[in-house]
């Protein structure tokens, strides 16, 4: 049986991929009762050591001890068997099954028979215990973020885990899931838990850690009380420069209507309506955001407006030219652009190269093609400039696209979509998952597009991203809009209510929402 | 009219207990996430190997296991490019199919056309079998029969009331999930392929030493290809796959039926063995299809 984790050090742990250090000479140290914040931009290396940490990769270099002793963990199952549990990022849940077959899979002292009801009572106590209310035999695709994360709670706990590792727990969740999530790890510190929290989110880490370790292109930057620490020095040491954490925005009027949608209704996946006739409009010069949380139809409605999904009801106008259920290159050519909310799986094409890549949607026009015939010279230029000008990170333009860092894709992405110069910018959660630095370039460009005269639909979950953006933000719940709000607007502080569907302004409130 | 329905009946559970058994191997080796195109193969393989050693003992039940050894070790080879080298799995499993057949027109060479002096004869189940119709339809079968009719529910129970069961779905499901839960997903889908061959092999043994009781090159006549549809046709669930299983199991009977009444048996004809790439390419995701259910 195991012992109860106290302590636990990793020390000058190396790791290298492909002759890049992800991990170089990395100490770190966390102890019982005590959450340490993990804290560095993407691709500083903290997943990459957590990973080590979790049995996932082997180090190359250093050792990991608990409570003092070295161990060796070379599988995951060697690291749950030391006590250490992991909550990925992109959730281990199997969809198709259910919450009890998901814990099963993984608990140590589940039965070789009828698992599914041997173990439902210890998956029951543990949600009780934390107050997560978690139906134990709904399939884990009929969870929402929040709950799908509790279950990655419960399968780590119920197997013992003594120290948790959460690799960017509150990425998913709502403010309000966020709230909740917190009080779970302040209980579970008291109870002498040990915590490593791995986060680029400044706020969380101050709120939450008792001490934070930053990384910096895989080497320890350094460890500080996270009292001490002023979010703004904390963003030095991660970025190793300063960063800017306000924009400025000057009013800019708003004259021309760029984007008319009228009491627009459209079908979800599952055969009923998610978004219940919306109407509004974005102009010149303004950035149009919607905030909520996902699955309210925010995604149905931006693929409505790109032409990827019917609209059943209601009118969709750009520029004054109804573009009502056209195909997405005729929306394309008439200048709407899109930065799609799963880059990966809807921004790029992983195996195409980079200049491949960055002509998508506009290989059929002149510039780029003769006849039947790729321009090929044409497009490596244009690449280059693409790339130059939007500062992806690459060694090439002739590699895969799936080698880039998530956060030089959406360079790509975003380069390839405002490089037409659109009238109208979708654009979908467009710095999710990304650090700071990535995320401060990103919402310059947004900005910039603005005063080029843009008009920019911003969906996103990240209010701090909307308010200081958006001129104007909606507030979507369950496909209808709860009110729209102007950037000045006190109420603002009532958002969260907003996206939860408690509070709605109705009509002549200052919104044209209608319920 | 009554006796040649009940015969009807008869055959075509007789008939569609090859593609019982193979289609529960085919169910377990794509629930753990491989699929197995070398179905053909292995029940070629199992078919010869059982009348071989049967033909030599004299002993059909050791043909049987020997069958069963033989098929799980063809397997292997599946095995091993789909999960260790990581290959395509349509390539490889085609591959098999190619081997199997080869392999087994090879040994039987020397047997074509030789009688077995004994096979696995029908085994009436005492009381059951002597129940009126019902009986002798149901009772009064080859214990292949009986077996492939408790392996399915077996089968069954295993994946879904069952930690390995779990495991196997898991490993189909979300390899790398499964993974960081301390699962080695590299041994679940070896035994998963090594079982399903054992399942195809005890399909071909029965049609070599219980339904046919002689070798010929080509027996199985593409009930291989019947059990990859027949894989989809039951959405991966081996309850389903019985009923499945005797429906072209009967369509297989109605063919020899029909044809004295100047039907011919090309209109319900069997999928042309000569056509694997239809069963390979137009799978659909699985996903997909469950979840329209």
């Amino acid at each position: 049986m195991m012992h109860k984790i106290e302590t636990l050090e990793m020390v000058n742990v190396s790791k290298s991929f492909h002759g890049v250090r992800a991990n170089d000479n990395i100490n770190l140290k966390v102890s019982s009762g005590e959450i340490l914040g993990l804290l560095g931009e993407n691709g500083a290396g903290k997943t990459t050591l957590m990973n080590i940490l979790y049995g996932i990769y082997q180090p190359d270099a250093g050792e990991i001890r608990v409570n003092g002793q070295r161990v060796t963990i070379d599988s995951p199952r060697a690291s749950i068997e030391h006590g250490i549990g992991m909550v990925h990022q992109h959730f281990m849940l199997i969809q198709n099954h259910t919450v009890i077959e998901n814990i099963a899979l993984g608990y140590a002292r589940a039965p070789g028979l009828f698992p599914q009801k041997k173990i439902r009572k210890s998956i029951v106590s543990f949600s009780e215990k934390f107050n997560f209310n978690i139906d134990p035999d709904k399939k884990v695709w009929q969870l929402s973020a929040g709950e799908q994360q509790r279950v990655e709670i419960v399968k780590a706990l119920v197997n013992g885990a003594g120290l948790l590792i959460l690799d960017e727990p509150t990425s998913v969740l709502t403010p309000q899931e966020t709230r909740d999530f917190f009080q779970v790890l302040e209980k579970m510190r008291k109870d002498g838990q040990l915590i490593i929290l791995i986060s680029h989110k400044l706020d969380e880490i101050k709120k939450l850690c008792d001490r934070v370790t930053v990384l910096r292109k895989g080497q320890v930057v350094g460890h500080v009380d996270a009292e001490q620490m002023d979010k703004r020095s904390l963003a030095r040491m991660m970025v190793g420069r300063d960063v800017i954490f306000s924009f400025s925005r000057e009013k800019m009027p708003r004259k021309e209507k760029v984007l008319d949608v009228a009491d627009v209704t459209v079908v979800g996946d599952k055969g009923y309506p998610v978004v219940n006739g919306i109407s509004f409009a974005v102009y010149r010069n303004e950035i149009f955001g919607i905030a909520g949380v996902s699955g309210n139809g925010q995604r149905e409605l931006v693929e409505a407006i790109t032409g990827l999904r019917t609209v059943t009801h209601g009118r969709i106008r750009i520029n004054d030219k109804d573009i009502t259920n056209q195909s997405p290159r005729k929306i394309y050519n008439n200048g709407v652009s899109h930065v799609p909310e799963e880059r990966i799986r809807f921004g790029i094409a992983p195996n195409l190269f980079l200049y491949e890549n960055a002509i998508l949607k506009q290989h059929h026009q002149k510039k780029f093609s003769r006849l039947t015939f790729l321009a090929y010279g044409r497009i490596k230029a244009h690449t280059r400039q693409l790339i130059k000008e939007f500062q992806v990170a690459t060694p090439s333009i002739n590699v895969q696209t799936k080698n880039l860092s998530g956060g030089n894709i959406q360079k790509l992405i975003l380069g390839r979509e405002i490089s037409d110069k659109p009238d109208l910018l979708v654009a979908s959660h467009p710095t999710y998952g990304l650090d700071v630095g990535a995320t401060e370039y990103l919402r310059n460009q947004l900005l910039k597009r603005r005063t080029e005269g843009g008009a920019v639909l911003l969906v996103s979950e990240d209010l701090d991203e909307l308010f200081e953006l958006c001129d104007r933000t909606a507030v979507i719940f369950k496909g209808r809009f709860m009110g729209i709000l102007e950037s000045d607007d006190p109420r603002l502080a009532d958002i969260g209510l907003m996206m939860a569907g408690t509070k709605n302004l109705r009509p002549g409130d200052g919104a044209d929402a209608s319920l | 009219m009554e006796e040649l329905i009940l015969s009807v009946v008869q055959r075509t559970l007789v008939a569609g207990t090859p593609l019982l058994l193979g289609t529960i191997g085919e169910i377990i080796s794509e629930r753990s996430g491989i699929l197995n195109l070398g179905v053909e193969g292995v029940m070629a393989v199992g078919a010869v190997t059982a009348f071989i050693v049967t033909h030599h003992t004299g002993n059909p039940w050791l043909g049987l296991c020997a069958a069963i050894v033989a098929g799980m070790l063809i397997s292997i080879v599946h095995a091993f490019a789909s999960v260790s080298l990581q290959s395509n799995q349509v390539v490889s499993g085609l591959a098999l199919t190619m081997l199997g057949l080869g392999v087994a027109g090879l040994l039987g060479k020397p047997y074509v056309g030789k009688p077995l002096a004994i096979k696995i004869n029908a085994m009436p189940i005492p009381f059951l079998s002597d129940i009126p119709v019902v009986g002798p339809v149901l009772f009064n079968q080859s214990p292949f029969f009986y077996m492939a009719v408790l392996l399915a529910i077996g089968a069954w129970f295993v994946l879904e009331h069952t930690l390995l069961g779990i495991r196997i779905r898991s490993t189909g499901e979300n390899p790398k999930a499964t993974e960081t839960q301390g699962v080695n997903v590299s041994l679940v889908r070896y035994l998963s392929v090594i079982a399903g061959g054992g399942f195809s092999a005890m399909a071909g043994a029965h049609l070599s030493i219980s339904y046919s009781k002689s070798w010929i090159e080509g027996m199985t006549a593409g009930r291989g290809w019947i059990v990859i549809a027949l894989t989809i046709f039951a959405l991966w669930n081996p309850l389903r796959a019985m009923v499945g299983a005797f429906l072209f199991g009967g369509i297989f009977v109605l063919q020899y039926m029909l044809q004295p009444l100047g039907i011919s048996p090309n209109f319900l004809a069997m999928p042309s063995p000569q056509r694997p790439g239809h069963a390979g390419g137009t799978l659909p995701p699985r996903r997909a299809l469950r979840a329209r259910l």
